[in-house]
């Protein structure tokens, strides 16, 4: 049981991180010394860095709110299963920390899916940065998080 | 009567320099009811206000305004002149230009015909109209005013860019996005919490019991004729069923 427990907590923390790096690194579309997404377009020539702003559209403030969003529900599904399990009677669910998993990991799939979809097309872009694939690698292991925290229930 | 009305004039012509020079206690007092709220005024420059920078759409018209404040009155000979410098380029030509009354518009230059003064001078306004925008239009517009003898001040410049599509706000969105989920959250926690306050409070008729605790009564309708021996297990166990069932209709 405590394996279970011990299991569980860790998996929602590693889904934190990654949700969180995948929202706060501007690296969800590069192309040779460029990476730029969500914030910044960054460009590195001849050894300096140069930033500036990404563009300001609405499809990528959309992208933008919906990553900070499920980092938002994926803190609060810690804080609701902390709290739930210190505080709950045996025999309870872990409602409100699945319905707020399973919301993250919708929000993640809305964000990325948006994503995908609008991406202009550019020849000095040539493919997809790494916080793009930490996007779609958090949902379905958000989503698996969010249907264990369903079934779980309180037994000690 | 005349005499006083002379000092008025007086004083308020030179309510600049009078700060500090000893004078009559007439004077003084004069002096100090015209300037009310005036408190330790030195002689300041006019000073001119315009935009920072203003965005339009290509073929709209746009409103550049410019008023100014001086610690005198308006003058009759307040002018007010405005000039435009390209983006890129380091000379500036003149286009308006008010005085004595009049308003003479640009006849010559990039603003020929598309000019329109909209100020009010009386009110010290010195705005014009440009119509019909185009990209080469984008540049500085500088507005220097006037007020006699209260000219030295400095002129005030608003940029103007013409954009094909009006770009929305870094954030704008995104905020908008945040706050209306969030407000959702909120909203839909606190209905949940008062359905529960309100069903504790037994306002409605809704079998419904909290965790650990066991509530006899309830709903007799929706159960039906209870008959009054029944173990409290049973009771708690079919109530627990039926929240969970109002539950997952709520969601």
């Amino acid at each position: 049981m405590l394996f279970i427990l011990l299991g569980v907590l860790l998996l929602h923390l590693v889904i934190l991180i990654l949700l969180i790096v995948s929202t706060a690194a501007s690296a969800w579309s590069a192309g040779v010394d460029k990476s730029t997404d969500l914030w910044y377009h960054c460009q590195t020539t001849s050894g300096s860095y140069q930033c500036k702003h990404a563009s300001n559209e609405e499809w990528i403030q959309a992208v933008q709110a919906l990553m900070i969003l499920s980092c938002i529900f994926c803190f609060c599904a810690l804080i609701a299963f902390l709290y739930q399990l210190f505080r709950m009677v045996k025999g309870g669910q872990f409602f409100f920390t699945a319905i707020f998993q399973i919301l993250a990991s919708v929000f993640v799939m809305c964000g990325a899916i948006i994503y995908t979809v609008m991406r202009p097309d550019e020849e000095t872009i040539t493919h997809f940065g790494y916080a793009y694939v930490l996007a779609w690698v958090a949902f379905p292991l958000c989503l698996i998080s969010g249907l264990i925290y369903i079934v779980l229930r309180k037994t000690e | 009567m005349q005499l006083i009305q002379r000092l008025l004039y007086v004083a308020e012509q030179d309510s600049c320099r009078v700060f500090g020079k000893p004078g009559t206690t007439m004077l003084a007092v004069l002096v100090s009811i015209v300037s009310l709220g005036i408190v330790a005024q030195q002689c300041q420059a006019i000073v001119i206000y315009t935009g920072w920078e203003r965005h339009a759409l290509v073929g709209s018209d746009i409103r550049l305004s410019c008023s100014f404040f001086s610690w005198r009155w308006t003058s009759e000979d307040v002018t007010f002149s405005w000039t435009y410098r390209p983006d890129g380029s380091r000379d500036s030509i003149s286009i308006f230009h008010y005085t004595g009354g009049e308003a003479y518009l640009d006849n010559k230059g990039p603003f020929k015909d598309r000019l329109e003064f909209v100020g009010n001078p009386g009110r010290r306004d010195g705005s014009i109209l440009i119509k019909n925008l185009d990209f080469n239009d984008n540049g500085t517009f500088t507005c220097d005013a006037k007020n006699p003898p209260d000219i030295v001040g400095r002129p005030s410049s608003v940029r103007l860019l013409v954009f094909e599509k009006v770009p929305i706000q870094a954030g704008v969105i995104t905020g908008a996005i945040i706050g209306v989920v969030l407000g959702l959250l909120v909203l839909v926690v606190v209905i949940y919490y008062l359905m529960r306050f309100l069903v504790a409070r037994r306002v409605f008729s809704l079998n419904v019991s909290k965790h650990g605790k066991k509530k006899k009564e309830g709903s007799q309708q929706r159960q039906g004729p209870a008959p009054p021996a029944d173990p409290s297990k049973v009771k708690a166990a079919a109530s627990e069923k039926k929240k969970q069932e109002s539950r997952k209709d709520k969601k």
